[in-house]
């Protein structure tokens, strides 16, 4: 169906396959709850959660080049302020609809403030400093309880408003129209808004002004800025927009949780979200959709390992979550050796890493006859 | 058009331009002729704001222009062109030269979300200008063929095109014909003409002494960081420390 979507031969045809795909979005949660059970419609709705993080993030390091280890600071970001501003914690209560673009808005403020000192480096020194300030998001949610209790320190921060819409709580089970849904259905439909919006503004910014100048700049700085590209601004303003998305997540997990602490938001989530981009195919918006889903989803199926052990062997010979590193990292180094460019990459984007394969084919061939 | 004042450039102890002063009258083609480490990318870098400048100044129709930024440069009307071609290699030919209209093109954010009419007509516009530039320069064909796939000489002409989207009042080529055959060299020749026929003044950084004499109306020669001589081409033919510099010691 992919490939139908990609590749329409007709408009109708392409009409068709847009239809199927929303019947199918529209009823994935109640496939996945009688295939699977609910807790999938759990991790369909971390799915989502995870492509609207992953594309925030492709907006920052697959257009502009800017790679951002800290990208989950700004998640914490999104979803401290949503447990702020809607929980018993400091007893505000707002509604979501006006918690959510604040917790965005704040994410992208501090996407500047990240951005401004570190426009002037590059590469692995950008990656240092940002992992830096996403250690320092956390440490700060780790310790900001004394001497006022503003983070609740690694207790984190509980009973956290759920959303509501029109008189209807997303935080418990109800009946709408005749069908049983559950809060985790509530939050996919939810999800999927906000992701769909994720997609249209990825998409919308890629083919513009803005998005030129952000490929521009991962191209060639030095050209760009002797092209008349504000390199400073420009480059502040992927930080911010990649932030905002972050922002937006945060929130929409805090509400989805109900409970969030400073654990939620280790180094190890901004990689995760990297290895998505990565995986996906960065800069190429299919493609990170694709690794967002497929590494929330694959960690969750290989959990089924331990019980597939205990009726097969009798007993849990290793550890399922061990094995999930395990296989997680193989996955990463096999794609690094057969598939660099990520699993649907943009046609670009194979080209940077594929285009010399010729030449340096035969330039190796001649080193290699001379060494003979 | 372009002034230059007493421009020293210094990498820490090393002098690379000392006291340079020249002046690009507007409408001319103005060459810039010197032996290789003369100096002569580095006062291109510093007019262009690549680099600042260690001392004097340099304006553009009067306006200072030494130490700003390069895309404040490029706003006042002075575009340049890289010595080491700089495309951007994996964008199509057109989009590179979208990318150098950028500076006088306004959408931002919203207007990229939203596409509404303005920035809709914007993009038409800018799509326009782009590929009339490919036609100008001799690539209308090859739009949508990636940058970095074209030939070489046709890289040379795109990034002529790209510093055009700019809409510069001066324009300066840095050796824009090197690594060329006589016919390609003629065609560029012929595009120099005809932009200066539009009324562009040009700044030509060049080796190829043969083609800087046939067509600059102004030459000046740098020789370790420093001007020696400037004049009409056939002034500076005679000119003996000129002569000294290419043939070197007491050839004069």
């Amino acid at each position: 169906m992919l490939d139908l979507l990609r590749r329409p031969r007709t408009r109708s045809q392409a009409r068709a396959a847009l239809i199927l795909l929303a019947v199918l979005l529209a009823l994935l949660p109640f496939l996945t709850e009688a295939a699977l059970g609910r807790s999938w419609v759990r991790v369909l709705d971390f799915a989502l959660l995870y492509v609207i993080l992953a594309l925030g993030l492709n907006i920052v390091v697959g257009y502009a080049g800017l790679l951002d280890l800290g990208y989950v600071a700004f998640y914490a970001l999104g979803a401290y302020l949503y447990a702020w501003l809607a929980s018993p914690h400091f007893g505000l209560h707002l509604p979501f609809w006006a918690v959510l673009p604040l917790g965005a808005a704040l994410a992208g403020v501090f996407g500047v403030l990240l951005g401004a000192p570190t426009l002037r480096l590059r590469g692995d020194y950008l990656a240092i400093v940002t992992l830096g300030f996403g250690e320092i998001i956390r440490i700060f949610m780790n310790n900001l309880n004394a001497p006022v209790n503003i983070t609740n320190g690694p207790q984190g921060i509980n009973l956290i408003d759920p959303v509501h819409v029109a008189g209807l709580s997303f935080g418990k089970t109800q009946q709408v129209l005749g069908l049983t849904l559950s809060s985790a259905h509530f939050y996919y439909y939810l999800f999927l808004a906000f992701t769909l919006a994720t997609i249209f503004i990825a998409y919308r910014l890629q083919d513009s002004r803005i998005g030129r100048a952000w490929v521009a700049i991962r191209e060639d700085e030095v050209a760009a800025a002797a092209m008349g590209i504000d390199t400073r601004n420009v480059k502040l303003l992927a930080f911010a927009m990649g932030a905002l998305f972050g922002g937006l997540a945060g929130g929409l997990f805090a509400a989805f949780q109900g409970f969030i602490s400073p654990e939620s938001f280790n180094l190890w989530e901004s990689i995760l979200i990297l290895c998505m981009i990565v995986l996906g195919g960065m800069g190429h918006i299919p493609g990170v959709i694709l690794g967002a889903l497929l590494l929330t989803v694959l960690p969750e199926a290989l959990r089924y390992l331990g019980d597939w052990q205990r009726l097969v062997l009798g007993e849990v010979l290793v550890e399922p979550t061990d094995l999930r590193m395990l296989l997680f990292g193989a996955a990463l180094v096999l794609m690094m050796i057969y598939r660099p460019e990520g699993l649907i990459p943009s046609r670009q984007r194979k080209r940077e890493f594929h285009a010399e394969d010729g030449v340096l084919e035969q330039e190796q061939a001649s080193l290699y006859d001379t060494r003979t | 058009m372009l002034t230059v004042v007493g421009v020293s450039k210094r990498f820490g102890g090393i002098t690379a331009l000392q006291e340079v002063s020249l002046e690009v009258r507007a409408g001319e083609i103005y060459g810039l002729i010197g032996p290789n480490g003369a100096g002569k990318t580095t006062l291109f870098n510093c007019m262009t704001g690549l680099y600042g400048v260690s001392s004097g100044e340099i304006l553009l129709a009067g306006e200072r222009v030494h130490n700003q930024k390069p895309h404040r440069i490029v706003q006042r009307g002075f575009a340049r062109t890289f010595q080491n071609i700089r495309l951007f290699a994996n964008m199509s030919a057109l989009d590179n030269v979208r990318v150098g209209r950028h500076v006088r093109t306004r959408a931002g954010v919203l207007g990229a979300v939203l596409r509404d009419r303005r920035t809709r007509a914007e993009e038409a516009d800018n799509r326009r200008r782009a590929q009339a530039l490919l036609d100008f320069v001799g690539l209308g064909n090859k739009a949508r063929t990636l940058a970095g796939h074209l030939a070489y000489g046709e890289q040379r002409r795109l990034e002529i095109a790209r510093a055009l989207a700019t809409e510069p009042r001066l324009l300066a080529l840095d050796e824009p014909v090197a690594g060329m055959n006589p016919a390609e060299r003629q065609q560029m020749r012929e595009l120099f003409l005809r932009l200066r026929s539009q009324g562009l003044t040009l700044l030509l950084i060049e080796h190829d002494v043969k083609l800087v004499m046939g067509l600059c109306d102004r030459v000046a020669v740098l020789d370790y960081g420093r001007k020696i001589a400037e004049g009409s081409p056939s002034e500076v033919r005679q000119n003996p420390a000129v002569i000294a510099a290419y043939l070197g010691g007491d050839a004069a």
